[in-house]
């Protein structure tokens, strides 16, 4: 099992409190951890980043979480970060949605801290 | 012109018109009528113009000047009335089956026998002076076109074999016995000769119209010249003025009247327009197109009067104008179409006009007799038919040779104009009877009969028997006598009526005394049965045309017997047909007890065959009546009555359920958008509010499972989640209050003041302007303002304006200017709300005032807000009748602008 430390994850989401849970859980679990506020900013960050994981807002103002999603997956460089959907929409139809653009993991809000830690340590042991 | 070529051309044109009789049937039979349309059905009402007026109106102007055009006005002034009557007319007609005007009275007054008798006497004695007229101009247009007036030719008008309008007669009687009575039609339709009395109408008005033509613009340079020229020579020139005269006046009246009732009820115009009537609906465009066609036809007739005084000799018969004129200036093929014209006005009027009188004739004279003789009880009235039709054979060829003697010993005395008038006053005696019959419900038989008999006296009495002594066929003395030798019976001054033409006292005392006996008459007595049932059929008609077989008093009769009764009348090949024709609505084949339905078709059937008074005598024994009293029945009526506003109402009621239908259903629309908005709102709220919980949680988990967390740690995390429940709190008290705003619909009569609000939402907001240390300023220019919002609302609205400004406004060095004006032109206020942040880019500026709208401040986070607050600002400040809008400029900050009228307590002034 390789070490937490040297994966990088990237949080992408709107809500400042949320993003700074997020941040404490992370490098609790000894990930390097980024952050960003919006879309754009995401995908300018993912090309120099190459983060091994990226947790995504879906609704954001400006470019949402589908749509940085799908950049990702267009970007060859880039097919080694795994995305994990975190949002507040969790109907069947938002989650198909949110597969269909290419994550590898989908969690709705509120979640809990243990399980999207586990989540995300499972997503990166399955792809590593 | 050489007679055996007018002859000969008389005889094609009557072939011709027979062949497009033919044609006319040929094509109904094969269900393409000809004359199912409303031209050809105005052209058929142009039989009202006969020789009368094709030569008459000529001969008339000649003499009076404009005093002719009273018999074309009659009718066109009456248009609107006689759409009315007509409608309602035929209407009634239809329903009963009724094939004539005496059944059409008869009908109305229970069926009644004598009514129908003396309505067929009066018409016969009417209208055989009439037809001698058109016998007249045909023998005088014939004698003028073949130049036969020497005593030494063939013909020779003293011997009997010699006179050629004997030999006309003869041809008119075989053609309109080859017209109608080819067979017995229980409706008495004859589509091939209204095809050929349309053609006839044109033909007579294109001759007409040539002969004008000719008049005005050959022998004269137009309608002016001939005016003029009239207006010089002393012969003329009071032909061209019109005269203000007492005495013309009433003629005038009399012929208007006497004309707008005969193009109603003679019997020949009640045919066309009635019986042969295709469609109810053609009567409207008639209401214009026979006017037009009247005026087409009258409007030569001055101008060829005068012509024919100022260039025909003198003692040129003025009626016969028309066809000196062309003949006069050598124009014979002219003359030849004038005399064809002619012709064909005469032959229409006789053919119609007899076919008519010989259906009332055998109808409601002969056959009401004949079906009481003895040999008509024993042989059981076999082939009835047959014998009818022969009787119609017959009763033409009399009443042919009755005008003919007419003509002989009278008519040729007279111009055509005066013996029509005679005519017209005759049918006058009907129009009591029949619009009473048709308008007034208390009308009733004894009333009827009295008007009738007492108005045909009178008329009998001051028109025909005078005529008899002027012609000297009763001693001259008479006249200026009176009857018995009593001044005041002289017939052309009855009652010592001075002053009055012949007519216009005929027209007086014949209606005074038929209109008065009919009201009294019926006012004093009583109603049968019969009468009141059929009365009620022909004033509320409408009642009854809707509703098909409508039966008040029920009737029973053995199928068997009546399927008898109809083959023994009709012969069995028609019963037959007639009977397939039904079939379908028998409703049950087996039972030998006749519905209504059934009943009424035989009734109506033998109707339109033998007349209404006929087929009740042949039904009567066959036909067993409920026996009901006058009261009964009355209440029978007023029940039907009832039932029918109640279909009415119904009616009525249907049409307000699909309009309730239609409006609940767009409701329902509505409301299904409205549900689709609010599960959209529902979605955004619940996103809203899990946001914050989910921050809560995560920290509030940390802060349970992490035992080593540092205590500024521990305070971070509470910090964050008493914000965030902040944050819920104020979301939840602002979709509550959206939820309000929602449901109000406005929320008048609360008022506040502006400033002191703006200094209270100041007051609230004073920690937090300390706290960012902002420069803040409020201006006001008139403390006084009030707005039409309550002051909670109006508090939010300043809160919600005033927490924007402090959000938005420069971190670093924010300025907020707040400012209250009054502009007094628009009695309104205007409260700005200035701050020095940032630029609010594009794509806002038309969802900021929008539900959950949140505009993204500074660079990184979002703010902090539900999205609701400018919302709820715009829907507060609209319910006071405000505008709330904003301006934002890159480095100069953005302002919100308040548009309040000011609150007015006393709202009239």
């Amino acid at each position: 099992m390789m070490s937490n430390a040297s994966k990088i994850i990237l949080i992408v989401d709107d809500e400042p409190n949320i993003v700074l849970a997020l941040k404490y859980l992370m490098e609790d679990a000894g990930f390097v951890v980024h952050c960003c506020y919006d879309g754009e900013t995401a995908i300018e960050m993912v090309t120099n980043l190459l983060p091994d994981l990226i947790i995504l807002d879906v609704m954001m103002p400006g470019k949402d979480g589908y749509s940085v999603a799908k950049y990702i997956r267009n970007q060859s460089t880039l097919d080694k970060t795994a995305i994990l959907f975190l949002t507040a929409k969790g109907t069947p139809q938002d989650k198909m949605e949110g597969y269909d653009s290419g994550a590898e993991s989908y969690i709705v809000k509120p979640f809990d801290n243990d399980e999207i830690v586990t989540r995300v340590q499972e997503v990166l042991q399955i792809l590593f | 012109m050489d007679a055996g070529i007018v002859i000969l051309i008389s005889l094609l044109y009557l072939i011709l018109l027979f062949g497009i009789a033919i044609y006319g049937n040929k094509m109904s039979k094969a269900g393409q009528s000809i004359v199912n349309n409303p031209l050809v059905y105005s052209l058929s009402l142009a039989v009202y113009c006969t020789v009368w007026t094709y030569y008459g109106s000529v001969g008339r102007a000649a003499e009076t000047g404009l005093g002719f055009v009273a018999v074309y006005l009659g009718p066109t002034i009456m248009a609107p009335i006689w759409y009315m009557v007509m409608r309602k007319m035929i209407l009634i007609s239809k329903q009963l089956r009724v094939t004539s005007i005496a059944d059409f009275l008869s009908s109305r007054y229970g069926k009644s026998t004598f009514i129908g008798v003396i309505t067929t006497i009066i018409l016969v004695f009417g209208i055989i002076p009439y037809i001698s007229i058109q016998l007249k101009a045909i023998g005088y247009s014939f004698d003028l076109i073949t130049s036969q007036n020497s005593s030494n030719d063939f013909w020779d008008s003293s011997t009997f074999y010699k006179d050629k309008v004997n030999y006309f007669t003869i041809l008119l009687a075989v053609f309109t016995i080859l017209f109608g009575t080819r067979s017995l039609d229980p409706n008495e339709r004859h589509e091939g000769l209204i095809a050929a009395i349309a053609f006839e109408s044109i033909v007579k008005l294109i001759a007409f119209l040539a002969a004008g033509i000719f008049a005005v613009y050959f022998l004269y340079d137009g309608l002016a010249d001939v005016f003029t020229q009239g207006a010089i020579n002393p012969i003329t020139s009071h032909l061209v003025t019109l005269k203000t005269n007492p005495a013309s006046a009433t003629n005038w009246f009399w012929v208007l009247v006497l004309s707008a009732v005969s193009v109603m009820f003679l019997p020949r115009q009640f045919h066309v327009s009635v019986v042969e009537n295709n469609n109810v609906s053609f009567v409207r465009q008639a209401s214009w197109l026979f006017p037009l066609y009247l005026f087409l036809i009258s409007f030569f007739v001055l101008p060829i009067a005068l012509a024919g005084k100022l260039s025909l000799p003198s003692g040129s018969e003025p009626d016969m104008f028309v066809l000196s004129l062309p003949l006069f200036h050598g124009y014979e093929w002219l003359a030849l179409l004038v005399y064809i014209g002619g012709f064909s006005a005469a032959a229409s009027m006789v053919v119609v006009s007899v076919i008519s009188l010989s259906i009332m004739v055998s109808n409601n004279l002969l056959m009401p007799f004949l079906l009481k003789t003895r040999t008509a009880a024993i042989e059981g009235y076999a082939l009835l038919s047959d014998r009818l039709l022969y009787i119609r054979r017959m009763v033409i060829i009399i009443i042919l040779f009755l005008a003919y003697g007419f003509y002989k010993s009278v008519s040729s005395n007279f111009p055509l104009v005066s013996i029509g008038l005679i005519s017209f006053t005759a049918i006058l005696q009907l129009a009591p009877a029949v619009l009473g019959g048709m308008y007034w419900s208390r009308a009733n038989k004894k009333g009827a009969i009295s008007g009738l008999l007492a108005g045909f006296f009178i008329w009998f009495i001051t028109l025909p028997i005078p005529t008899l002594a002027e012609s000297g066929i009763i001693s001259k003395s008479l006249l200026s006598d009176g009857y018995f030798s009593i001044s005041w019976l002289r017939p052309y001054a009855l009652f010592g009526l001075e002053n009055v033409d012949h007519i216009s006292n005929a027209c007086i005392w014949s209606m005074i005394f038929n209109i008065g006996l009919f009201v009294v008459v019926s006012l004093l007595t009583t109603q049968d049965v019969d009468e009141l049932a059929q009365g009620d059929i022909y004033v509320h008609i409408e009642k009854y045309s809707n509703t098909p077989d409508m039966e008040v008093i029920r009737r029973e009769a053995s199928v068997q017997k009546l399927k008898q009764l109809l083959i023994r009348y009709l012969g069995s090949s028609k019963a037959r047909y007639l009977l397939k024709n039904f079939d379908g609505a028998l409703s049950d084949k087996n039972a030998d007890n006749a519905s209504q339905e059934f009943i009424n078709y035989i009734e109506k059937t033998l109707t339109g065959a033998f007349g209404s008074a006929s087929a009740k005598l042949l039904l009567s024994t066959d036909i067993r009546r409920q026996s009901v009293t006058l009261e009964q029945l009355n209440e029978l009526l007023n029940q039907t009555k009832d039932i029918l506003e109640y279909s009415q109402a119904l009616e009525e009621k249907t049409t307000e359920l699909t309009k309730t239908t239609q409006e609940l259903a767009a409701v329902n629309t509505q409301l299904k958008q409205l549900d689709v908005l609010k599960a959209e709102f529902i979605s955004t709220v619940t996103h809203e509010l899990r946001t914050p919980i989910t921050s809560i949680r995560s920290f509030a988990q940390m802060m349970e499972k992490k035992e080593d967390l540092l205590p500024e740690q521990k305070k971070e995390f509470l910090g964050i989640i008493l914000k965030e429940c902040d944050r819920i709190k104020r979301l939840i008290n602002q979709v509550l209050e959206v939820e309000k705003i929602d449901a109000e619909v406005d929320a008048l009569g609360e008022s506040s003041s502006i400033d002191s609000t703006v200094r209270l939402a100041l007051s609230r907001l004073q920690p937090q302007i300390e706290e960012k240390n902002i420069d803040l300023s409020y201006q006001s220019s008139d403390s006084t303002i009030m707005v039409n919002l309550a002051e909670d609302k109006m508090l939010q609205v300043m809160l919600n304006l005033l927490s924007n400004a402090l959000k938005f406004c420069d971190p670093q060095a924010g300025i907020i200017r707040v400012t209250l004006d009054r502009n007094y032109a628009e009695n309104a206020t205007y409260l700005k709300v200035y701050n020095n942040g940032q630029y609010i880019s594009e794509e806002y500026h038309n969802k900021i005032f929008e539900k959950f709208t949140k505009v993204k401040d500074g660079n990184l986070a979002k703010p902090e807000g539900s999205g609701l607050g400018l919302y709820i600002t715009r829907k507060f400040v609209e319910q006071a009748g405000g505008k709330v809008s904003f301006t934002s400029s890159e480095n100069e900050g953005t302002t919100f602008i308040l548009n309040l009228p000011i609150y007015n307590p006393f709202p009239g002034k």
